[in-house]
């Protein structure tokens, strides 16, 4: 949190000192949570204002999840939330109480790969790697929820993801692989199976 | 970028919802989907003491066909949920390409109509489709609810008639009489990015005239609006395999005449009136080739024009 440093009087965005600036709210700053993430069960008290971002990078230790924008531009952070995806920089800890969270260390292993992340290994669909965990996700998403007929289709899919590096023509190369070779179907039941284990 | 501290409390009912806004409504802001919200909140333009978590409350998710032919769309309902449903896809089409064409799947799978409405960007999608549709809005308080049309509900850009102890708890789009020629044309710099202008166009025709027009364009410095006088330009025309040309000048004479382009860093007054008056030649060709009896051939053109 900001602490001011001594002497510093102008800046507007001092936290409050204590709870009391919240008024009668004060005890509703701190709520306990319960999800599962990756299958795995979590419970934890979290500040109403964390991020789930950072919530998963900074309490789970879970950093395959990538901050960049922080407010939903640049798809780094995005991880599936009950199934779909979503920018884990726009929902708050709080909000996945009962919820069921995918990052991209849930997607795979280095022993077993998805084949998409294969994918993206076989056409060298990343290259600084920062905007991979994003891409991983939003594709898993598209290729099981959203059905891309065509490449237009799958650029369109990935439009909400920037990669820096340009790597763009790798990285919709590794997507059509996997949405040609039907392996979409395999992809769509990876993240069923991944869902009913966990609700299961 | 963080939110500033908060407390956050998850609604249990709409109507513990409204018992919170109508004790604390200054105080508090409502998260339904936070893909405005959350950027805001990061950014700190935006310091409530209170987040109320409406998420949960099915009441506010539900998508009806009511008999008489109105679609009434909970407020929760996520955008691409709208987008998905086969009674969009079937009878409101021109909905389901202004909808596909907000944000990204992620934004779209959070994003719900009654936040986006609430919001009322003046980029936005959904304040467009209200205006064209002619929608009606279920606002509800602790001291009864209210039904207001979306041009009484949208009262400028990022304005609302919506009171701090209201909550939008649904919308009507009322039937369209069949027949209908839609047209909708969105321009972004790229992809998924705030619209620079859109526009959407409805038209219908009898003995070979066009007899009811409604149009709307975002863009504007108020936000989306209809254009009365365009419409009036278009009522009487008769049919042919497009407009004539002279009646198209003074559509878009109108457009000129009557909105006044919004400016920000990525169009001058003069790009956006020329981008907006393109946006609205599209979705009125596309409407018109879409109406029965112009011989319009392509009926899925203009889907993403």
């Amino acid at each position: 949190m900001h602490e001011a440093k001594a002497g510093e009087t102008r800046s507007e965005t001092r936290a409050p000192e204590s709870g009391a600036e919240l008024g009668e709210f004060a005890d509703q700053e701190f709520v306990p949570i319960q999800l599962t993430v990756n299958g795995r069960r979590v419970r934890q008290l979290v500040e109403a204002r964390l991020l789930l971002s950072d919530f998963l990078r900074g309490t789970l230790g879970l950093t395959g999840t990538h901050v960049g924008c922080e407010h939903g531009v640049c798809g780094a952070c995005t991880v599936m939330v009950d199934g779909v995806s979503a920018r884990s920089c726009l929902m708050l800890a709080a909000q996945t109480d009962g919820c069921t969270v995918q990052t991209v260390e849930g997607l795979g292993s280095m022993q077993a790969m998805s084949p998409l992340q294969q994918a993206f290994q076989q056409c060298h669909g990343l290259q600084c790697g920062f905007c991979t965990p994003g891409m991983l996700i939003t594709a898993t998403d598209m290729l099981a929820n959203d059905h891309p007929a065509d490449e237009a289709a799958v650029r369109e899919g990935l439009s909400g993801n920037l990669c820096r590096c340009t790597g763009y023509q790798h990285i919709v190369q590794a997507v059509m692989q996997v949405a040609m070779q039907g392996d979409a179907v395999a992809s769509k039941g990876a993240v069923n199976a991944a869902v009913n284990e966990v609700q299961s | 970028m963080k939110p500033p501290r908060f407390a956050y409390e998850r609604a249990t009912s709409v109507q513990a919802a409204l018992q919170r806004l109508a004790s604390h409504g200054p105080d508090i802001k409502l998260l339904a989907g936070g893909q405005s919200l959350m950027p805001m909140l990061n950014f700190r333009l935006l310091r409530p003491l209170l987040l109320l978590d409406i998420n949960h409350l099915a009441e506010l998710q539900q998508l009806q066909l009511l008999d008489d032919g109105t679609l009434r769309l909970g407020a929760l309902l996520r955008h691409q949920q709208v987008l998905k449903a086969p009674q969009v896809q079937q009878h409101w089409p021109v909905m389901a390409a202004a909808l596909a064409q907000i944000g990204h799947l992620a934004i779209r799978n959070r994003g719900t109509l009654g936040g986006s409405l609430s919001h009322a960007d003046p980029a936005a999608e959904w304040p467009l489709l209200a205006l064209l549709l002619q929608a009606r809005l279920h606002l509800a308080s602790a001291e009864g609810s209210r039904c207001i049309e979306a041009a009484e509900f949208i009262t400028g850009a990022m304005s609302t008639a919506l009171q701090p102890q209201e909550l939008l708890t649904a919308v009507d789009f009322p039937a369209l009489a069949s027949g209908h020629g839609w047209g909708f044309a969105e321009h972004a710099r790229r992809s998924g990015d705030f619209a620079i202008a859109a526009a959407g166009v409805l038209l219908w025709a009898e003995a070979g005239r066009i007899t009811q027009v409604r149009i709307a364009v975002g863009g504007g410095v108020e936000g989306a609006c209809r254009v009365p006088g365009a419409e009036a330009a278009l009522l009487g025309c008769p049919l042919g395999m497009r407009p004539e040309d002279a009646v198209l000048q003074r559509v878009l004479d109108a457009l000129r005449a009557s909105v006044q382009p919004n400016v920000d860093l990525h169009a001058s007054a003069a790009l956006r009136a020329q981008i907006m008056a393109a946006m609205l030649r599209q979705a009125l060709l596309a409407a018109w080739a879409r109406l029965p009896g112009t011989g319009g051939t392509d009926q899925r053109s203009g889907s993403h024009a």
